[in-house]
């Protein structure tokens, strides 16, 4: 069966759509990426829809809920490379993607989920000093 | 208005939708789209197909290009058996949903093409025709 794969760096699992996305491998990927998660403890997650063109209401809600999902597992997600034209159609269709973190690219993506993992830390660590 | 050409494809499954997209996404080149034009098509018509899949309960999709004077466009007609709407007006506002989506589908591919229009009646399916100029 076709699965999007979803590779482990450190405490993040980064995840590249690159085929055109049916609605069951959407749901598919939902339910891998928060399996997971929780198997390995990951802090956040990265996918990149760059290969993507086009993102209609069920993918939009599909990314959605994997970062409504894995927040609740204590993991950030983020979304990079939308595809300018791509975004212009999500809002002219009326999915702004609220609670959606977005970044330009996988660099920046990356640079986020770390400055949230060390802030989070940071957080703890104040607390334990307390 | 002429219509160059039409091919009609079955809308019964998950796949058949990913079929309508890559078709559209075609046609759209055919008739030398922009790239954002081209995305508002296909993303209008992945909307409805999925409606036409959800809930018509399966039906079809007749893809055409079309010409009226010196535009080209490409039409898209799709038609199910299902249980039809019986307040459009209603199924048309953003948020409107009778189940599993966002209530985007319908309003939301009114706003990304040039023409729209929907006839359905409860008990006598729904037909969905859009339209985008080049």
């Amino acid at each position: 069966m076709e699965k999007i794969p979803i590779l482990r760096m450190g405490r993040f699992l980064l995840v590249t759509i690159q085929v055109d996305l049916h609605d069951r491998l959407a749901m598919q990927l939902q339910e891998d990426l928060t399996n997971a998660i929780t198997k390995y403890n990951a802090r956040g997650v990265l996918i990149d829809i760059s290969s993507l063109e086009m993102v209609d209401s069920f993918i939009g809600r599909m990314l959605a809920n994997i970062a409504g999902m894995s927040r609740i597992l204590d993991a950030q997600t983020v979304v990079v490379g939308m595809q300018p034209a791509v975004a212009i159609t999500l809002v002219e269709l009326g999915m702004s993607l609220p609670g959606v973190r977005m970044a330009l690219n996988v660099e920046r993506g990356m640079q986020l989920l770390q400055q949230s993992l060390a802030s989070s830390e940071g957080a703890l660590l104040d607390e334990n000093h307390q | 208005m002429k219509i160059i050409s039409s091919e009609t494809y079955p809308l019964r499954s998950e796949i058949d939708i990913v079929n309508l997209r890559q078709a559209t996404r075609s046609a759209c080149n055919l008739c030398k789209f922009s790239l954002v034009d081209q995305t508002k098509l296909v993303t209008a018509a992945s909307e409805l197909a999925r409606n036409t899949v959800v809930y018509g309960g399966g039906g079809s999709a007749r893809l055409e290009q079309i010409s009226e004077g010196i535009r080209t466009g490409v039409r898209l007609i799709f038609e199910d058996q299902g249980p039809g709407i019986s307040d459009i007006e209603r199924a048309m506002g953003d948020g409107y949903t009778s189940g599993k989506g966002l209530g985007l589908g319908l309003g939301g591919s009114r706003r990304l093409v040039n023409e729209f229009d929907i006839q359905s009646a409860p008990g006598k399916g729904t037909t969905v025709t859009i339209a985008r100029w080049k």
